[in-house]
């Protein structure tokens, strides 16, 4: 008898240590396969590129670092003050329309920043109905006689991506607020601090490591944005990267480039790490309720309607029923194009494998890291974030270097020993695309997820353990339940980001295979706008159904999102 | 909730469920790499498989076509490659990735000036770099070095100077000028903006309507798919509001741009590529160009599209495309220099 349980806890304890070393070699393993395109792309520099730099330094970058940091700062300013006020305006006050407006402020991540400069500089032209009206209502009869200032500025851009990027910044502090801010909030109160008070000593800085990871994100959504800017008119770093690239046809030096930008985020994202270095946050974990919001009537509740209305209104139903409008134009003038249900089932299938690829790969290695707190995972961590730092286009190519140098030797040892051709394995299949996806969005998952856990105490970890859990056990008993609205909302992030994303897409993808949004981007560079429009509203629509289903699973489990 | 074993499952099972996506390496068929939008040549490639029984796969890739044939290597499925730009195609050639193509049609129906010198790529199709003027403008011919005349000030609609349509033109005037001479243009043109340098070549039309500028400079064939009414009647009134003319250099001629093809080094279906080809430059073909996509043929004497008829005789400047080409990095870091999109 004694024996017998003896052996099982032997037993027990031994797969509990092949359990644990198998979160390490899978975070080692996640956090290669996305340095590998890294390495690709140094190798590309390392080509060399004669005369770059003196040419970037004299004529490019002094105008294209100020543009840079002018977007930057500009975009990260607004995405914090909105995404922080809307979150505080829906937990701290309640007035009618609260509800709704609480998951409606997530709208705009289903818009992708190329599709609103689209959409807004149709409806701010001297033609579009904006300036129609004020023209009618001046006595104006041509455009020649009066016309608004040119959305085709910084200032129209920072304001354009603000508003389609503040969901970034008010998911996770919203969760902030919800969750752990509670307890303080409402100790505060009993305390008999002011509202204002709270948020100002309270609720602010709590949240300022979840503003600072969102805020992060939406920086880098920017910085690689390049169809917004290009639209616009803004000259950023990466379209300098594209233009060394393609109309220079100099890839080691777009890849100078970028691996100099990705140096500089890196450096940005390490100083704000450690300037917050000395801050804990893990706090009670357990689900209790949420302080009471202050009920607002009058005009303070429609002030608070209004405010809370803004962001949903100018980043997502503007343009998004301006692209309603426009395609049911096209629909009457051409019908619906078949290949529009095929694309949107290949985006739809696509970003879904994606978002389960990324999101278990982001759990291992947020996991391993927090499991076996040794410095080469606390590395791996830090790499496998790489990624999102990079320009889209860039990182496709990194990936596509190295994969297809992967596929060729497949196929050469196949015909070598099997004598037959295997093609090209990984790229034919999608596999590369898949790939592209989880280098690209891994941050995502690994930052919210490792932002779930740290609010977990680690006496919970000890707990768990001494309760006779194992490594894998405590995750999939304690940790995972007790971080499921980190995931789900990083599952969201993830998943609107794999359909919206555009470069590697174009770049990677097999044969007769077309997404929402290469088939968009096709229209659009052809300039026939108008059958963009279905695909536009297409992407918008696919991008929706997570938001709601996050949406719906939210009000009732508060520790969700 | 899922183990970690089954989640390696979902996903070996995720990358087989997209395998259905590959394209076979089966016969009549071949693969199609192009840098050109899919509904341009969509119509063509239609009446290729109806009249040959050849499927062909395509993938569309905007920037990176070389990029993605060279690194694919001998592995590659790629049998023909299109691009819109001459220098795509010099790219190409310059990589080692395309194969000279002996081909009596081809040599018969592509001009000498329109193909590359050892066959290795062939045009399919010729855009004239033109200048949009709204209607009521008095003005009837103008050279491209008057558009950096400062009586434009404030009235002249581009997109970006970087953009390859305006590398390629810019490339040509270095051609026809020193460096000195081509940025004091660059700057004057840049100086006569009405707005910053960006967009598409379709909204210099559009903006002439709006007020914002008076002329604009835009490819031809935009005119004619505008004008045609296809795009809806906002673009028709667009089409409707400009003049279309046909710009000279002061010592030559109007600078045309190329939409071309090439058969991939490595291509597996060789002889279906050429078949492809050459169907390209038939007269058929060369007629769904002209009327799909109001272009100018390359064929000598295929029929012009009415709309595009209209614009008046083009003649194209005399120097090679080949030697456009070469001033092309020289244009990009010009433009650069003299902030054209800044």
């Amino acid at each position: 008898m004694t024996s017998t349980t003896e052996t099982s806890q032997r037993r027990h304890a031994r797969s509990g240590r092949i359990r644990g070393r198998a979160w390490i070699a899978a975070s080692y393993v996640i956090a290669a396969l996305v340095a590998m395109p890294v390495l690709a792309l140094l190798w590309q520099a390392s080509r060399g590129s004669a005369g770059l730099w003196s040419h970037l330094a004299a004529h490019v970058l002094p105008h294209a670092i100020s543009q840079t940091v002018t977007l930057l700062l500009g975009v990260g300013v607004l995405v914090a003050l909105i995404g922080t006020t809307s979150a505080w305006l829906v937990t701290a006050y309640d007035f009618p329309g609260r509800r709704m407006l609480e998951w409606a402020l997530l709208l705009p991540l289903a818009v992708p920043t190329y599709i609103i400069a689209y959409a807004y500089l149709d409806l701010l032209h001297p033609l579009g109905p904006v300036q129609g009206a004020v023209r009618a209502v001046l006595g104006y009869d041509s455009p020649r006689q009066f016309r608004l200032p040119d959305i085709r500025s910084m200032a129209g851009a920072i304001l354009l991506l603000s508003f389609v990027l503040y969901p970034y910044v008010y998911l996770p502090v919203r969760a902030m607020f919800q969750t752990q801010a509670a307890n303080l909030i409402e100790a505060a109160r009993t305390l008999g601090t002011s509202r204002s008070a709270i948020f100002r000593q309270v609720a602010l800085p709590l949240a300022r490591p979840a503003i600072a990871v969102g805020v992060s994100l939406a920086l880098m959504e920017t910085l690689n944005d390049i169809g917004a800017s290009e639209f616009l008119g803004v000259r950023t770093l990466t379209i300098s990267i594209y233009t060394t690239w393609v109309t220079r046809s100099d890839l080691p030096g777009a890849a100078q480039i970028s691996l100099a930008m990705l140096i500089m985020v890196v450096l940005l994202v390490s100083l704000e790490r450690w300037a917050r270095r000395r801050q804990r946050y893990a706090a009670n974990a357990q689900r209790d309720r949420s302080f009471a919001p202050q009920q607002l009537t009058g005009r303070w509740a429609l002030l608070a309607l209004l405010l809370g209305a803004t962001p949903v209104l100018l980043g997502f139903l503007v343009p998004g029923g301006y692209l309603a409008v426009e395609a049911w134009k096209r629909f009457h003038f051409a019908g619906l194009s078949e290949s529009l249900f095929t694309e949107a089932r290949n985006t739809f299938l696509l970003s879904a494998i994606a978002t389960i690829a990324v999101l278990a790969s982001g759990l291992a290695v947020a996991y391993a890291a927090r499991a076996f707190p040794r410095r080469g995972l606390l590395i791996a961590q830090r790499v496998a974030t790489l990624g999102y730092a990079m320009p889209g286009t860039v990182l496709a190519l990194g990936i596509l270097i190295w994969v297809a140098g992967l596929d060729r030797f497949i196929d050469q040892s196949a015909r070598e020993f099997l004598g037959r051709s295997t093609g090209l394995l990984l790229i034919g299949s999608g596999v590369a695309l898949g790939y592209a996806y989880l280098a690209r969005f891994l941050a995502i998952s690994v930052g919210s997820i490792e932002a779930g856990f740290s609010r977990i105490p680690l006496s919970y970890d000890h707990a768990a353990r001494t309760l006779g859990q194992g490594v894998s056990g405590s995750m999939w008993r304690v940790h995972l339940p007790l971080s499921r609205g980190a995931v789900a909302a990083a599952g969201l992030l993830v998943f609107v980001d794999c359909m919206k994303e555009l470069s590697a897409t174009l770049l990677l993808r097999p044969l007769n295979f077309e997404t929402l949004a290469t088939h968009l981007y096709g229209e659009a560079a052809r300039g026939t706008y108008e059958d963009a429009a279905m695909a536009a509203l297409a992407i918008v629509l696919v991008g929706l159904l997570p938001v709601i289903l996050l949406a719906r699973s939210g009000p009732s489990r508060r520790d969700s999102v | 909730m899922t183990r970690p074993h089954s989640l390696t499952a979902a996903l070996l099972g995720s990358a087989m469920l997209m395998t259905t996506a590959g394209a076979a390496l089966a016969a009549d068929e071949l693969n199609l790499y192009t840098s050109r939008e899919p509904g341009l040549v969509e119509p063509l490639l239609k009446s290729f498989t109806e009249s040959t029984g050849i499927k062909v796969n395509t993938v569309f890739l905007k920037d990176g076509l070389a990029e993605r044939v060279e690194a694919e290597g001998d592995s590659s499925p790629a049998d023909v490659l299109m691009a819109v730009d001459v220098g795509n195609m010099a790219d190409l050639v310059d990589k080692g990735l395309t194969q000279p193509i002996e081909s009596d049609v081809l040599e018969a129906n592509v001009p000498e000036e329109l193909r590359d010198p050892d066959n290795n790529w062939f045009a399919l199709s010729t855009r004239a770099r033109v200048v949009y003027a709204a209607k009521d403008l008095d003005i009837d011919s103008i050279t491209y070095e008057d558009l950096a005349d400062p009586k434009w000030k404030g009235r002249l609609c581009i997109r970006s100077g970087q953009h390859p349509y305006n590398t390629g033109l810019f490339s040509a005037f270095l051609t026809h000028h020193d460096e000195a001479e081509t940025e004091a243009w660059l700057t004057g043109m840049r100086d006569n903006l009405a707005r910053k340098a960006g967009g598409g070549d379709r909204d210099g039309a559009k903006d002439i309507l709006g007020g914002i500028c008076d002329i604009a400079v835009a490819n031809s064939y935009y005119v004619g798919r505008m004008r045609s009414g296809d795009g809806g009647e906002e673009q028709k009134a667009w089409g409707d509001a400009i003049k279309v003319l046909l710009p000279t250099f002061e010592n030559g001629g109007t600078h045309v741009n190329i939409s071309g093809a090439a058969v991939a080094k490595h291509a597996p279906h060789k002889e279906e590529a050429v078949q492809l080809l050459e169907y390209l430059v038939s007269d058929e073909a060369q007629k769904i160009y002209a009327e799909a996509n109001y272009e100018h043929p390359v064929k000598p004497g295929a029929p012009l599209d009415p709309l595009v008829a209209d614009f008046g005789e083009l003649k194209v400047d005399s120097t090679p495309l080949t030697e456009i080409v070469k001033h092309r990095k020289q244009a990009s870091e010009l433009v650069d220099k003299v902030g054209f999109d800044n």
